[in-house]
């Protein structure tokens, strides 16, 4: 018998019908994807607003987020960054509208949280479920919402369960689909994609944690998106500068991007990107904005006032200051502003 | 990862039959054919984990790496040494930190085998005309923008479908096929080290050498004891300037020349291939500095090779090497003293064959990846003039 080993022929045909695929998919995604602007091309339109949503007693006296404030927060937050209002506390036909602005019948959204960490500091999972109810109030089907990672194990680790099939929210990693075949590439960035990016998502809703990362400086928004790649090991040299700008230039992922919400109920200062319970804080807090460059950029600044506050140097002193937010806002790349004075921050 | 190519259209002789793969793949479930058949706007999600291989099985300690405090680990394999955190992986993606101890995760995990003519290689001065069973893993220390092997290289040993072959399975499907020897190419080998020398150890005991195709982009002590079981050696030195090195291949070329210098000093046969690719690394100067480094610290009997560059990965945009400029290398090379300076990828130019550097007669002549003939004698000299040709003629 000869040994029967080998993958290239397979992956040479698979290009071939993924192509022919592509070209029947790629209409109704066009279709979906021109009804809103995306978040990064529409940020540029105006100063872009950063919305601060606080709730010191989101925890009370337990660990765990109390979900109906937690739920009254991202309400708040939804329509501050869409009104400018504060809003009234109780969830209002006002926040399901701003909803509408992101999502509604038609679409397919795919929630990319952030679960690397474990418990500690991954994307709380009532978080995802508030905006599970928002996106269905706002006329997504419960089956079109994917909620998704890396990998199954590490969803579950974080204490997602993982949803499969039926008329529900789905919830799997992407090693239950696969990457595709084919490279996309901007710039220093080649890679294949998830295929619940491309496959999966007309709209695309990004839920970071806010902790600090021993070689990129901070992980935020935009380096969550190193969690949709098949190679994101090759992009950490330089504090992965330019990495991850290029990699959020990525057609597929930047005309998909509609929203950042990220998870600062619990955050990291220092000793990142594990989850090390020494150096964590609970801020209480959501930074939401259509702008992943300016929600970054001020993410950054909340950690930099920790770590003053805890009398460590700037990461900037530490050698490692996230260079690459500033990459992302430059005019090569024009993905959002880093400059204070074009960033709107609204605390409510 | 290291220039030759994983795809077998040019090779004279048979590759690994892929057929019997696909029918085999099938029968075991293959977990590629999920996504394939995916429908073309939606993603099928499997019902359980895509990885159906067990994982322990290609899961061994690394051999070369310290620990650090908070369970963080440094890698001493190649001169990046990755500072690894706990569940955490280095840069190659195929080695991972758990609880402060280093695995690698590639040990027997063969995602690509076929019989090549070590032609194909290339190795021009080591067993002319025998095949070798070549094998890879997943993974590379490196990230050059012309890999044409990029979809296993730069990819996770998880993501590509593999088959357990352990180091004796190995050695015995070499000697089934009549392979004098074990290739561990297509990939990088640096970064499957501690499975290269657990097969070439059980290739020895059955007979069978070994020889890699690397980058050479590894430190010394793991170079010495990795690359130190094996029989031959072709290094890829992808351009003789850092700054190509540096955004061209994500690595540096320093450690590469040193890897070189201590092969010699090994004593292992060393070829060298040098891919030429247009306007990146193809000017004199820089041809002649290589010629005459390679004559300084190596001497002027190492083969080198300048080979045809075609547009791969992220270098798409780049035309094939003009043969001409090919040439004007191996002139320059030629001028500058080196005896055996050949072009490759270019199928039936003269600069394939090896001549005698002192009688000038052509000594084996090779089409495409064949030795069609093989004049030098037993005891490695030219049958016309008895000059002595370097090299490993006869098995
Ligand atoms: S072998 Fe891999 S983990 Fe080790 S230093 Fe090199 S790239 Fe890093």
């Amino acid at each position: 018998m000869r040994p029967s080993l080998f993958m290239t022929e397979i992956r040479g045909q698979s290009r071939r019908n993924f192509l022919t695929q592509c070209l029947t998919g790629a209409v109704a995604l066009g279709a979906s994807v021109g009804l809103r602007a995306p978040a990064q091309q529409a940020a540029l339109a105006a100063k872009s607003r950063v919305v601060i949503a606080r709730d010191p007693q989101l925890r009370g006296t337990s660990t765990p987020v109390d979900v109906h404030r937690l739920e009254a927060l991202v309400d708040r937050a939804m329509q501050a960054l869409f009104s400018g209002e504060h809003p009234a506390p109780a969830a209002s036909a006002k926040a399901i509208a701003a909803w509408r602005r992101i999502a509604g019948p038609g679409d397919t959204v795919s929630l990319k949280v952030n679960t690397l960490g474990g418990r500690g500091i991954a994307t709380n999972v009532e978080l995802v479920e508030v905006i599970c109810e928002r996106l269905q109030q706002a006329g997504v089907k419960p089956a079109n919402i994917v909620v998704w990672d890396r990998d199954s194990e590490e969803l579950e680790r974080a204490g997602f369960r993982i949803a499969i099939g039926g008329d529900r929210v789905q919830c799997y990693g992407t090693d239950r689909v696969g990457y595709e075949d084919d490279l996309s590439s901007w710039g220093n960035v080649g890679s294949r994609l998830s295929k619940i990016l491309t496959r999966s998502s007309s709209v695309l809703i990004n839920l970071p944690v806010l902790k600090d990362h021993d070689g990129a400086g901070v992980t935020i928004a935009l380096k969550n998106m190193y969690g949709a790649i098949h190679n994101p090991n090759k992009y950490h040299p330089n504090g992965c500068d330019p990495y991850v700008a290029d990699l959020n230039m990525l057609p597929e992922v930047r005309s998909r991007m509609k929203l950042a919400i990220c998870d600062a109920t619990t955050a990291m200062y220092e000793g990142g990107p594990g989850f090390k319970p020494e150096h964590s804080w609970k801020p209480n807090s959501l930074l939401v904005s259509q702008d992943l460059v300016a929600l970054d950029y001020t993410g950054w600044q909340m950690i930099e006032r920790k770590r003053a506050e805890m009398g460590l140097k700037t990461l900037e002193a530490e050698k490692r200051a996230p260079h690459y937010i500033a990459t992302a806002a430059d005019g090569e790349h024009r993905l959002g502003y880093c400059d204070p004075s074009r960033i709107a921050i609204v605390e409510v | 990862m290291n220039c030759e190519s994983i795809t077998t259209e040019n090779s004279a002789r048979g590759a690994i039959d892929r057929r019997s793969f696909l029918v085999c793949a099938l029968a075991s479930g293959a977990v590629l054919g999920a996504g394939e058949l995916a429908a073309p706007a939606a993603a099928v999600p499997l019902a359980s984990g895509a990885e159906t291989q067990s994982d322990t099985r290609f899961t061994f300690e690394a051999r070369f790496y310290e620990k650090l405090p908070n369970r963080k680990i440094r890698c001493k394999l190649c001169p990046r040494e990755c500072i690894v955190g706990d569940k955490e992986r280095g840069y190659c993606g195929v080695r991972e930190n758990r609880g402060g101890v280093y695995y690698t995760l590639v040990h027997s995990r063969v995602c690509a085998a076929h019989i090549d003519p070590i032609e194909k290689k290339p190795l021009f001065h080591y067993l002319p005309g025998t095949t070798a069973f070549s094998i890879a893993t997943a993974g590379c220390n490196v990230n050059c923008k012309f890999c044409q092997n990029w979809d296993i290289s730069q990819s996770r040993p998880e993501e590509i479908p593999a088959e357990y072959v352990s180091p004796h399975q190995a050695a015995a499907v070499a000697l089934q096929y009549n392979c004098p020897t074990i290739a561990y190419t297509y990939s990088e080998p640096v970064v499957f080290a501690e499975y290269l020398m657990d097969t070439a150890d059980a290739g020895h005991v059955a007979g069978v050498r070994s020889i890699v195709v690397s980058n050479g982009y590894m430190q010394h002590d793991s170079l010495v004891e990795a690359y130190g079981k094996m029989d031959a050696v072709k290094i890829d030195l992808k351009a003789f300037t850092e700054s190509y090195y540096t955004k061209v291949v994500t690595g540096q070329l320093k450690p590469v020349l040193e890897t070189l210098v201590t092969l010699c000093k090994m004593g292992k046969w060393t070829e060298i291939v040098y891919l030429v690719v247009p306007t990146l690394n193809d000017d004199d100067a820089e041809f002649r500095g290589l010629a005459q480094w390679v004559k300084a610290n190596l001497g002027p009997d190492v083969p080198l090779h300048f080979t045809q560059f075609h547009p791969e990965y992220l270098l798409k945009n780049l035309p094939i090497t003009p043969v001409p400029t090919l040439e004007r290398a191996k002139a320059i090379a030629d001028a500058e003293g080196l005896h055996y300076v050949y072009i490759g990828n270019v199928p039936g130019h003269p600069a394939q064959n090896t001549y005698c550097p002192q009688c000038r007669k052509m000594l084996v002549e090779r089409v495409g990846f064949t030795a069609s003939q093989m004049l030098i004698r037993k005891d490695s000299t030219c049958p016309f003039c008895r000059h002595k040709i370097p090299g490993i003629w006869h098995a």
